[in-house]
């Protein structure tokens, strides 16, 4: 079945690419995908059930188990997106890499370590275990659906602007349906399975992969700190530097907003609010607005990331992979400087970009600044024959290990909840395991299908940017749902489901209403197919604050999301489960006291579950 | 830990134990997440209201752009190791009071 799935991913591209492919580029880039779909098979053939997965994981230490987090964490948008972000936005965009590392203290300090003594591997066991409620489990399963998708997205888009970069002749969508079809055909054979070893050498592959062009790059085209001094500020001017920067076109915002904070990204909404008014009235209206308001753009973006971060059903599973409390924090200890390191790098790719490459600006879509990573090394070219060709081989390699293993970590826990929680406990509770393994691999086909078609539409937004959507998401449901849950003996099912609902579905709604607007905008076929949202644009334009409210909704949704599930729970305060001093005892209780094993024992004589 | 469960009037099962067990972790979780937020949270405020101090140039960087892009990452990696250490030795600390009150009894 491999050869056959391998063959195919290569043979369809090359046919219709013909010679104008770079050697050294495809070569790193298969030997990736082999190598990739390869671990997966011999680990499926490792490892049998759900349990053995996180067995497995106890067995290996604080470092192996620290870099398996850290290699599914960084997606396609902390290796291409974040790069591209900073590119296209500057000093903004740098809001990305630091709260996607650092939410990880939020984590740490508030939510790890309760939950991992709780014993729920996933957020809906521990929705139905905190509340003794089949049916918030079901509620919460949604949740791992919704923030799914919007994180497949910018995945597919990584793979699609790969492809094309790998294969210059290949339409966007080409890459996304191919290397969307591989994958979900592989997850649904039973590859792919989330192993410790694998994810480990995911983080390790995509760390060589950036970091040795980068070293390479700053040593022939100057360091970062030089890059950066290359740009004036709105109050300092350029440093002198012996770095010869190519001419900014049109389309690139200028060194002022770009390396000053408050820039493109932040002010988008009041600058456009400012264009639909009379030009009189123009300048007053920026100078009245755009400051304030990108202010809050910059806070609701930082609360979306950092609570984000601690929300994401597929991050928290792994905790659990860790002995006991003391190496689970020890681990996430060593997970936040391994992508804190990692974090470092991808904006030097922006800055060195915009330097060296400012075409890209007149690029859109697949040919924008989201390729940056995967073109910048072939500046090396003019420079050192061969090795520009080998450095893009290795960032391609690099982004294909980054999607591949995140694109396949979701599908396979977004295909887990449907085949498990909705095929398996609501609609056909009695059904086999043979039933339940062909549900498994429906369900697989079914969401790698959505995702694939999904993927096709969003080449013109930022793979960061839709990351960061499905963040805030997570931010507005179980961030909350997590936080009051583990802090609050308060808390009923009935106030955590309003709350998490309510924000959750917010959260959803604005962002789409947001990247359907985006699309609208676009003059070819896009923009065609989202007419009917462009109106939209023009309410924008005179709402920018209500824009901004709906592009970064993190500032609203989860206050409304904590104030409802207070509100509600006080409201509901007969319906606190009976048990409820022992919950917390569990969640808080260090583990040498063993309360753990004493409450399965309770509730499997009590309550009879 | 015990083979066999304690009895329930245990000083662990008690409302004061929980309470305390409680408000000692979030004291210390609240202490290092306000360090953390005061930073990350005062970053945008120093940009707004000192926009010159913050663009001052750092071999070739702006202040804020060093700050944030690189010397941002270790100041949490600080804050992480100071909460590990505290938060093991409370635990430590919370079994070893349990087990001196439960010897006592």
């Amino acid at each position: 079945m491999m050869p056959a799935i391998l063959s195919a991913f290569f043979a369809l591209p090359l046919a219709a690419a013909g010679a104008r492919v770079d050697p050294w580029i495809f070569a790193f880039s298969a030997v990736t995908v082999v190598v990739t779909i390869g671990m997966g098979f011999w680990s499926a053939r490792q490892s049998k059930t759900a349990s053995d997965f996180f067995v497995a994981g106890r067995s290996v230490s604080v470092g192996w188990n620290a870099s398996a987090i850290s290699g599914e964490y960084l997606s396609a948008a902390s290796f291409m997106g974040v790069a591209g972000m900073v590119m296209s936005s500057g000093y903004d965009a740098l809001w990305y890499p630091v709260c996607y590392a650092c939410g990880y203290l939020f984590l740490l300090l508030f939510i790890a370590g309760p939950l991992r003594r709780f014993g729920a591997y996933t957020i809906p066991d521990f929705a139905e275990g905190r509340f003794d409620s089949p049916l918030f489990r079901k509620i919460a399963v949604c949740f791992v659906l919704f923030i799914g998708f919007f994180y497949t997205m910018p995945q597919m888009k990584g793979a699609g602007v790969t492809l094309a970069y790998i294969f210059p002749g290949m339409p966007y969508w080409g890459g996304v349906v191919l290397v969307g079809a591989v994958i979900t055909l592989n997850v649904a054979l039973g590859g792919m399975k989330g192993i410790t070893l694998v994810q480990a050498f995911q983080y390790w592959a995509k760390m060589f992969a950036i970091s040795v062009p980068v070293f390479v790059l700053m040593a022939v085209f100057g360091f970062y700190n030089g890059h950066v001094g290359a740009n004036a500020t709105k109050e300092t001017p350029a440093v002198a530097t012996e770095i010869a920067r190519k001419p900014l076109g049109e389309k690139a915002p200028k060194d002022e907003v770009w390396t000053s904070p408050f820039g493109p990204l932040t002010t988008k909404a009041v600058a456009a609010a400012a264009a639909a008014r009379p030009e009189a009235e123009r300048a007053a209206y920026l100078a009245e607005h755009q400051r304030p308001y990108s202010l809050l753009y910059t806070y609701s973006l930082i609360i979306a990331l950092v609570c984000g971060t601690a929300g994401l059903p597929h991050i928290l599973v792994r905790f659990y992979t860790n002995p006991d409390g003391a190496a689970a924090k020890r681990t996430t200890m060593w997970v936040m400087i391994l992508i804190g390191v990692f974090y470092v790098f991808p904006p030097i790719f922006g800055i060195i970009g915009r330097n060296l490459m400012p075409e890209l600006y007149s690029g859109v879509g697949a040919k924008g600044t989201d390729k940056v990573v995967l073109e910048l090394p072939t500046l090396l070219a003019t420079k050192g024959g061969v090795l520009g060709s080998i450095l893009s081989g290795i960032t391609c390699a690099g982004a294909f290990a980054a999607f591949m293993s995140t694109f396949s970590g979701l599908l396979v826990s977004m295909t887990g909840a449907l085949a498990h929680d909705v095929y398996g406990r609501m609609l056909r509770p009695q059904s086999t395991p043979a039933q339940r393994m062909r549900a498994f691999k429906i369900a697989a086909v079914l969401i790698g299908g959505v995702s694939i078609a999904l993927g096709c539409f969003v080449e013109l937004l930022e793979i960061n940017f839709m990351v960061g959507q499905a963040f805030a998401i997570a931010a507005a449901s179980y961030f909350p749902l997590l936080f009051m849950s583990v802090w609050w003996r308060g808390m009923t099912m009935t106030g955590a489901a309003t709350g998490m609902l309510a924000g959750g579905l917010c959260a959803l709604f604005a962002a789409a209403l947001t990247n359907v607007s985006t699309l609208a905008l676009d003059k070819g076929p896009m923009g065609k197919l989202f007419a009917s949202f462009a109106p939209l644009n023009g309410f924008w334009a005179e709402h920018p604050l209500l824009r901004i409210l709906c592009e970064q909704p993190a500032i609203w949704t989860v206050p409304l999301a904590i104030g409802l599930m207070i509100v509600v729970s006080k409201a509901t305060a007969q319906q606190v489960p009976s048990d409820v001093r022992m919950k917390m005892l569990v969640l808080h209780a260090p583990e040498k006291l063993g309360l753990k094993q004493e409450y399965i024992q309770e509730h499997q004589a009590g309550a009879g579950h | 830990m015990s083979p066999t469960p304690p009895a329930h009037d245990d000083v662990v099962h008690s409302e004061p134990f929980l309470r305390s067990l409680m408000r000692r972790q979030l004291a210390l979780s609240i202490s290092c997440s306000a360090t953390f937020l005061v930073a990350l949270l005062g970053m945008p405020l120093l940009n707004y209201f000192a926009p010159a101090l913050m663009a001052t140039r750092v071999a070739g960087f702006t202040l804020s752009w060093l700050l944030l892009g690189v010397l941002f990452f270790p100041f949490v990696w600080i804050i992480s190791y100071v909460f590990i250490q505290r938060s093991i030795a409370l635990e430590e600390e919370e079994v070893a009071q349990v087990r001196n009150e439960r010897e006592t009894r």
